[in-house]
């Protein structure tokens, strides 16, 4: 919402700068994003004429000017370039040391091809004002030479631009904004003379029917008509094309610039037919019937549906209701007779229409903010008396269709209330003056008795009436007081699973994994390859084609970024994320996954040794190294060989705890490589933490005593032949059940495969810690545990010991 | 008698190596050395002249054994010294690679956020992206159709069977409407997460993160929002007196309903925190609506309270000197290394929370 002081001065009667007013427009919620006072950045600029302008002695193109300042001093030396620049020409002249906005340079005095240059004649462009560098500004010969330009010239009206939030329609209109004003202190809101009824000269000779159906009966409540007949419409006068030309609108004719200057001076949008346009002689206001198209005022042409309400003659739509109006019956230089429309619509119904047309014009935006069903009568006496003034004619009385609806509702406001819920204690007179002042009805009393003001369709209670004092006394009146604490100490904000994953977080980066964040939302095709994507996550609206699903999998973010990262000359990317996938849409569908990819060299190459290409057991240790952060039972988890196939089907594992999976890890599948455009080696997991068992709540934060044996443990290596396929962690497991009072720990120190072993053979030397309790071990003792753990791997994997 | 100490002392004197030293020894002490020799020769003697050129002899042979041990030892330092300058390594060649991670600015931002409103009593509360009408709009005052839904440029998913509307969640205040359907005033939470709107510019991304709190009782004021809200951007930005500036403003989720700034300076296009007679918005706030409060299953004649949202992406900016919102989310290697975190850096009020 833009308007200028000098238009707000014609509703408030202050003497406040613009400084002031702006401070207090913030004050009172009208947040002003920007006042443009180009009076105060034009200053230096004066108005001056060229005594004389001759060729410059050593420059083709230049011309020497003397300037004559207007304060009686000699003329001065300016050298200029401009191409229309003359002898006695009237133009502006900004001295050394003014800085040019259109330039972006500070003037000094210079010398140019030896003729001094006391600054500068300048264009409009190098004003700021507008495009025009074709020469510079070229006043008329009256135009008063020593004089400010910017004042002179009507620039010297500060420009004000505010936003408004969607609650206060009010405010859409300059006087709304007045009110507050005056309200808050800063002037006294002058009375409305303009809008005083008119009184017709014959009777409305255009009837206007309201036809809507029962279940659309709010659709138009109100509808006002009125002709005024033998008009001239010519251009509006010029303070009123200033006005408008001021906050961006261009006067089209004087019909029209009044429809325009009172939507944007009173929040009153009303729309003009040329009444001979009328075909018919009648208007009926109703909703549009399928297949029924309108082209607007704006050129285009909407295809109308039944949920739009429209205004049309014996012929067809002439204008969409609260929206815009149709080109056919609008007002010309032609128009004689013109048609007023003041009308109310249901604000929901042009919301949605104006949403699902795609047209955004001056007056939607207030009705579907919510126009004063109490200014209808007036905003049409107002409209009708400025016609008059410029336009000539005779207007005749108005036509009411419909009722004006019951806007009056009461609250009670209790006078402690605004120190009980918004903390600042303001004597119970100073509510009622500033309620009285925003136009409230108010019925001293405890509780008070408020009715708000036609115009504040957005009180509805108590709360609202706090708020309205509140604002008016300015937030800056509430104290801060301290919250009072729950209790002495401060009790944990997390639960056990929240600190879990926290825990988790910190435990993947310290393992040299970078954290990253990326969009929950990706593209349908790539997220199909992790997993069916569910229907009701397939979003209405993508931000972009690639953007349409949620995803089923944070992995194929990682991995396109680790191939980002690799383009950039980065190859060794390790990246997790600790966020969500989404399987179905309900709550629960949403699952918290630490997920991560490695890619290029886990050791870099270094003179120290080898390097090393990341493999399936840095994913595995990631896995486990968040899990057991997360918690879960590390030593009790079994490995399975069914991946999905994201993965790769010969290096990849599942690490289940019984029948749940808590994760899944491996080589990335060469498919998905190529699918997302990164190249291998890569390596990923993905951990299920809301699987993971929640901690036993336990008796006390006591851990079970801890048992030390005085006795040394004893070490003793095997090696085992066993066929190829076998899985290393059954030979372990078998150990491991050898004896398990004795077996404390199993090491696999070689895995070899070759010569000495037989075909399809592989050998495994392990190290099996024993560690005695009671007495230490003998050597019989010794052997005959080796020979338990000899039958035991026999039993479990037909593996013997290696010769 | 002297010649002979003197030649055997030499002799120790002159071995250069552990083995020379021990020929030495053995020449002089050995079995068949010079003094045994001597020893032995000491029967033949007559009492008077055994007796004192035993005691000569054993003279010699003290100082032999002394000078033996005194050469053993200075002959092993240099032979020590010479085994640890050949085992010299060139120690400026660079170590063994240890990649350290990082946690991201927004992981770390929201660490700090809580730590400094857990010790305020709040607790920290999550809940589901993809979100229903009803949470999202509808029991947060949204009437149907109201141009502030319009604001929120809303995500939708198909609706659900029981034709409920699916969206992805615009704010998190739908976190604070489970918190009221599920938890008995008192209640202080604090809501961080993902959030959802279809923006994408230079200052807006289609996800981001908002923080939210809530505190419902029976006598919590708008001054306890405001004081709560101070001490939470001092201690965040660190900065003893930075100003909190409070204006009106409209959510239908509050009322009465406040946008805060805190005071910066933007002198010379550089962004300065504290007290410069600038202001930047950085949070909304307001007491909770008594609509909002019937709809969530709290009586608002009994109870009230305030709530308050803000930025997370925006606050990391402003603290940590980001300068682009969507770097946040493009996993570049080089900007996590630089503006993420070390694990360790655990936020906390004891600690401090500046890294």
């Amino acid at each position: 919402m833009k308007f200028t002081l000098s238009w707000l001065k014609d509703h408030l009667d202050t003497d406040a700068d613009v400084g002031r007013i702006a401070t207090a427009l913030t004050a009172l919620g009208l947040e002003v994003e920007d006042v443009t006072d180009r009076a105060k950045d034009l200053a230096p600029y004066v108005v001056a004429r060229v005594v004389e302008a001759f060729p410059h002695p050593n420059a083709d193109k230049l011309r020497v000017c003397m300037v004559d300042l207007g304060q009686g001093e000699p003329p001065i030396s300016v050298v200029c370039g401009a191409p229309n620049v003359r002898t006695g020409m009237t133009s502006v002249y900004a001295p050394a040391g003014t800085y040019i906005p259109g330039k972006d340079l500070t003037l000094a005095v210079r010398e140019v091809r030896g003729v001094v240059s006391n600054g500068m004649l300048c264009s409009a462009m190098e004003l700021g004002l507008s495009d025009d560098h074709e020469g510079i500004i070229d006043l008329a010969a009256d135009a008063p030479v020593g004089a400010a330009y910017a004042a002179w010239a009507g620039l010297g009206d500060p420009l004000i631009e505010i936003a408004l939030t969607p609650d206060r329609a009010d405010c859409a209109g300059v006087r709304g904004i007045a009110r507050d004003l005056a309200a808050a202190g800063l002037g006294r809101l002058k009375p409305l003379a303009k809008a005083e009824p008119v009184a017709g000269t014959f009777p409305n000779p255009v009837p206007v029917h309201l036809d809507f159906p029962p279940e659309a009966a709010g659709a138009c409540p109100l509808f006002l008509g009125r002709l005024i007949r033998g008009v001239r419409n010519g251009p509006s006068p010029k303070w009123m094309q200033d006005r408008l030309t001021a906050i961006g609108l261009r006067p089209i004719s004087a019909l029209v610039d009044v429809t325009n200057f009172l939507t944007m001076d009173v929040a009153r949008p009303l729309h003009v037919f040329d009444a001979d346009g009328i075909r018919g002689g009648a208007l009926t206001v109703r909703l549009a019937r399928a297949g029924e198209t309108l082209e607007a005022l704006n050129g285009k042409t909407y295809a109308l549906d039944p949920a739009v309400t429209v205004i049309a003659d014996a012929h067809g739509v002439e204008s969409l209701g609260g929206i815009m109006g149709g080109a056919r019956s609008g007002c010309t230089e032609a128009t004689v007779n013109v048609y007023v429309e003041a009308a109310l619509f249901d604000t929901v119904r042009t919301a949605q229409t104006g949403r699902r047309l795609g047209v955004e014009s001056d007056a939607r935006y207030r009705f579907e903010r919510g126009l004063d069903p109490d200014f209808v009568a007036a905003g049409m006496d107002y409209a009708t008396r400025l016609i008059l003034e410029m336009c000539g004619g005779e207007a005749s009385e108005m036509f009411v269709a419909g009722t004006p609806p019951d806007w009056r509702r009461t609250y009670t406001l209790r006078t402690d209330r605004v120190r009980t819920l918004g903390g600042v204690d303001v004597p119970a007179a100073d509510q009622v003056r500033i309620l009285r002042d925003l136009g409230f009805h108010v019925t001293e009393g405890e509780p008070m008795t408020v009715v708000p003001p036609s115009w504040r369709a957005d009180v509805h209670g108590e709360a609202d009436l706090v708020e309205e004092v509140m604002r008016v006394v300015g937030f800056d009146a509430i104290p801060a007081t301290p919250l009072p604490r729950t209790s002495a100490m401060t009790r944990p904000a997390l639960d056990a699973r929240q600190r879990r994953t926290a825990s988790v977080r910190r435990a993947v980066a310290a393992r040299g994994m970078e954290e990253a964040v990326t969009w929950s939302f990706m593209a349908g095709p790539l997220a199909a390859r992790f997993g069916q994507v569910h229907d009701g996550l397939r979003l209405l609206n993508p931000i972009a084609s690639d953007l349409d699903v949620m995803r089923p999998s944070i992995l194929p973010n990682l991995i396109q970024a680790a191939g980002r990262n690799a383009d950039r000359g980065f190859p060794d990317a390790a990246l997790f994320e600790l966020g969500p996938q989404y399987r179905t849409p309900e709550p629960a569908g949403q699952q918290t996954m630490a997920t991560g990819v490695r890619a290029g060299l886990a050791v870099q190459r270094h003179w120290s040794g080898a390097p090393r290409p990341v493999d399936v057991h840095d994913a595995k240790a990631d896995a486990l190294a968040a899990l057991e952060a997360a918690g879960a039972p590390v030593g009790n988890l079994q490995v399975t060989t069914d991946a999905p196939d994201w993965y790769h089907p010969g290096r990849s594992g599942t690490l289940r705890l019984g029948p749940t999976v808590l994760a899944r890890f491996g080589e990335t599948h060469p498919e998905v490589l190529d699918l997302l455009g990164a190249k291998g080696p890569m390596v990923q997991f993905e951990v299920f933490l809301d699987a993971v068992p929640a901690p036993k709540k336990k008796a006390g934060t006591a851990r079970p005593l801890l048992k030390l044996s005085a006795l040394q443990p004893v070490v003793r290596d095997f090696a085992f032949v066993v066929d190829a396929a076998t899985e290393a962690d059954r030979v372990v497991r078998a150990v491991r059940g050898a004896d398990k009072a004795l077996v404390a720990d199993v090491a696999v120190f070689d895995v070899y495969q070759g010569p000495g072993v037989g075909e399809g053979r592989t050998s495994l030397a392990l190290s099996v810690t024993l560690q005695p309790t009671e007495k230490t071990l003998t050597e019989a003792e010794i052997d005959a545990v080796g020979q338990k753990i000899v039958a035991a791997v026999a039993k479990a994997v037909g593996g013997v010991l290696r010769g | 008698m002297d010649d002979l100490k003197a030649e055997l002392l030499a002799a120790v004197a002159a071995a250069t190596d552990l083995a020379a030293l021990d020929e030495a020894r053995i020449a002089a002490l050995g079995k068949k050395g010079r003094l045994t020799d001597a020893m032995k020769a000491l029967g033949a003697l007559s009492p008077d002249e055994r007796r004192a050129r035993g005691q000569a002899l054993n003279e010699v042979k003290d100082a032999v054994t002394t000078a033996v041990e005194a050469r053993r030892a200075t002959l092993a330092r240099a032979a020590l010294a010479a085994r640890l300058e050949a085992e010299r390594v060139d120690v400026t060649l660079p170590t063994r690679a240890e990649r350290a991670g990082h946690l991201h600015p927004i992981s770390q931002t929201v660490d700090e956020i809580v730590a400094i409103f857990a010790d305020m009593g709040f607790a920290l509360a999550e809940g589901p992206d993809v979100e229903d009408d009803f949470h999202n709009f509808t029991a947060l005052n949204f009437p149907p159709g109201h141009p502030a839904r319009d604001m929120h440029d809303t995500f939708y998913l198909p609706d659900r069977a029981d034709g409920s509307r699916m969206l992805l969640r615009t704010h998190t205040s739908p976190v604070q409407v489970r918190s009221m359907l599920s938890l008995k005033p008192p209640i202080r939470v604090i809501c961080p997460g993902r959030t959802f709107r279809s923006d994408y510019d230079m200052t807006h991304t289609p996800m981001f993160h908002q923080v939210e709190g809530l505190v419902i009782d029976e006598t919590t004021t708008m001054a306890h929002l405001k004081g709560c809200l101070v001490e939470f951007c001092r201690t965040f930005f660190d900065v003893d007196d930075l100003p909190l500036r409070f204006r009106p403003s409209f959510f239908p989720f509050t009322e009465p309903s406040a946008e805060v700034d805190i005071g910066c300076s933007r002198k010379g296009g550089e962004l300065k925190l504290g007290n410069h007679g600038d202001w930047l918005e950085i949070l909304g706030c307001g007491m909770v609506h008594p609509n909002v409060l019937s709809a969530c299953g709290i009586d608002p004649q009994k109870y009230q309270g305030f709530a308050f949202g803000m930025g997370i992406e925006r606050i990391a900016m402003l603290k940590y000197g980001i300068p682009d919102l969507r770097t946040f989310f493009e996993a570049d290697l080089r900007w996590l290394r630089h503006y993420g975190f070390l694990p360790l850096d655990m936020p906390s009020l004891a600690r401090g929370l500046v890294g």
